[in-house]
């Protein structure tokens, strides 16, 4: 799993209301993306491009237990690399088969606009402009697969504890 | 090496000799707690097999009584569930609602030694109780309580060793301010809260700087345990329990003591509860239009309480408006026979239904544009209670409670003598 892409940055402690407020709540998935990021960082939705790679600081995902990181991937985000990432944003990552990395360095190693490219395989991340490569933390194999194979609820639903989602 | 709280737990859970920091571990979960949210469309998907009913417990509480079609069709999704698979421990809109995490504490569901899951952030509310609590999200709370086991990444344990006793108008509320103004972030990290000092903290003050463990980022937040614990769970019928303690040489990343003594009301300033603490003093005089006490970390008995102790025979300036949010119907029936609620009344505080409310922005005391609020909660960030123009300064019941008598931020040290 690879992605080469633009970055954008954000900085420590990022929180969930800011991915997906109080506001949205009552929306179905697919509107809440429209709110992500929309108090700090208005407009940005409409910037951000599929694919696109998000930098983030210390302890990204920090607070609500809310399913911010299905936003983030409902957005169409390649991934998301932060300096740590909170451990219960990080439990929804895997859960919603969103891509994270914890990488030490990350920050300073990025402008925003530049272009990075990713590893899950090898867990590098370079910097295409200055040809720095960052290594990351290796995820767990089994909730890598976790990851890669979407997340929990098609697996719940392919054991039969969870029935198909109704559309 | 010895082990923390936490290791033990996780290791006896998992079916291990040991665990040390680093390890992944799957363990048994002993209770798993649903609530409303989970039941909506938006995430809801109807449960074919649970493989341990009995460990389940249903409770509404973010959305109570349903403030909208939404949410009441998710209230009725959760009695179908629990109809279903026949879940004993159901805590619907009524005599037992509340706030989950304290609606756990009233009843005694999290005992020493075990493990509970919830979906919520603020499951670790229940570290209070000497067990190892967690808010796992969504999907894996959906997880355990059709399987009946998660994972937990063990983390390190820093342990804060509390010496003295509190001064009038200083609380548990002050302590978790002092330590997330000067340590901020515990990411990865367990918390092991112990030391002299916790004789003299109520179970409700426990439950307070459990539940902020949360925004402290931490992995869990677990209280040692002692007599006054015991004789708690014995008041929920709870009598039979297996304590666990640190080994003597167990491993730790840091040891801080704290001498409650020391500490002093503090305020967290808008936008971030880390490392944005400041004494009253900077921030006295800022004018406010709603002040708010509730919510699972501050909507307890002794939150009720203090809060009538600063406002008895005050009246709350006409400049701004109290809300008073009780945790549970329990912690209310209490505040109605004491004569709480009637002094808080009284003062001209509004009194809500137990719920979640206003802590997060869904019901019961939103906030307008450029609002300024100063609250009793879990969380100041931006947007979390309503328009993200709003400011949200964060104190104690006491603080809070004196704001809401001068309609600025106010010190409670002279409405406590």
């Amino acid at each position: 799993m690879k992605f080469t892409a633009r970055v954008w940055k954000f900085p420590d402690n990022i929180n969930t209301d800011l991915i997906l407020p109080n506001r949205a709540f009552y929306l179905t998935p697919e509107e809440q993306v429209k709110f992500v990021f929309s108090a700090n960082r208005p407009g940005w939705v409409d910037l951000v491009q599929p694919g696109d790679i998000l930098i983030g600081g210390r302890n990204f995902g920090m607070g609500s237990s809310r399913p911010a990181a299905r936003s983030l991937r409902n957005l169409k985000l390649g991934c998301l690399v932060a300096e740590s990432i909170n451990g219960l944003f990080f439990r929804n990552s895997v859960n919603f088969g969103f891509p994270a990395l914890e990488c030490r360095g990350i920050e300073a190693a990025f402008e925003e606009g530049e272009v990075a490219e990713v590893s899950f395989d090898d867990y590098t991340v370079r910097n295409q402009r200055s040809g720095a490569v960052l290594t990351a933390e290796p995820l767990p194999e089994t909730l890598k697969r976790l990851m890669q194979a979407g997340g929990l609820f098609p697996l719940l639903e392919a054991e039969g504890y969870l029935a198909a989602k109704a559309v | 090496m010895g082990m923390t709280i936490a290791e033990k737990i996780l290791a006896r859970a998992s079916g291990r000799e040991r665990v040390a920091a680093g390890d992944l571990v799957t363990v048994k979960v002993d209770t798993v707690v649903l609530f409303d949210n989970n039941f909506m469309p938006s995430i809801w998907q109807e449960v074919l097999k649970l493989e341990h009913p009995e460990r389940v417990v249903v409770i509404m509480d973010h959305r109570v009584p349903a403030p909208t079609i939404q949410s009441a069709g998710a209230h009725r999704t959760a009695r179908r569930f629990v109809e279903k698979f026949g879940i004993a421990r159901f805590h619907d809109v009524g005599a037992t609602q509340g706030i989950c995490h304290q609606v756990v504490a009233d009843q005694g569901y999290a005992l020493p030694g075990t493990v509970l899951v919830c979906s919520d952030s603020h499951t670790c509310s229940a570290g209070a109780f000497n067990c190892i609590a967690r808010g796992v999200g969504g999907p894996d709370v959906m997880y355990a309580a059709t399987k009946g086991e998660t994972w937990f990444r063990v983390g390190a344990t820093v342990r804060y060793e509390l010496t003295g006793a509190l001064r009038n108008g200083v609380t548990a509320k002050d302590v978790f301010l002092h330590i997330a103004g000067s340590y901020g972030e515990h990411a990865t990290q367990n918390i092991e809260f112990g030391g002299p000092a916790l004789a003299g903290l109520s179970i409700s003050a426990r439950k307070t700087l459990a539940t902020m463990g949360a925004e402290l980022s931490c992995e869990f937040a677990t209280f040692e345990a002692d007599t006054a614990l015991a004789d708690y769970l014995r008041t929920c019928g709870k009598s039979e329990i297996a304590a666990v303690h640190p080994d003597a040489d167990a491993d730790y990343f840091g040891v801080r003591t704290i001498d409650l003594d020391t500490l002093e009301p503090l305020v967290a300033l808008p936008d971030s509860v880390l490392e944005n603490s400041r004494p009253i003093s900077e921030v006295a005089g800022t004018r406010i239009d709603q002040a708010f006490i509730g919510s699972c970390a501050n909507g307890t008995l002794d939150d009720l309480e203090l809060a009538a102790r600063v406002l008895s025979g005050r009246k709350v300036s006409s400049k701004t408006r109290l809300i008073v949010t009780p945790a549970s119907q329990q912690v209310y029936l209490h505040a109605l026979r004491s004569g709480v609620i009637a002094k808080l009344a009284e003062a001209g505080a509004v009194i809500t239904n137990p719920t979640c409310g206003a802590c997060g922005g869904g019901h019961m005391g939103v906030l307008g544009p450029d609002e300024v609020c100063i609250t009793a909660s879990t969380r100041n960030f931006k947007g979390r209670m309503g328009d993200p123009s709003a400011r949200i300064y964060m104190a104690s019941p006491a603080t809070v409670a004196a704001s809401a008598v001068t309609g600025v931020i106010t010190h409670p040290g002279k409405f406590l003598n």
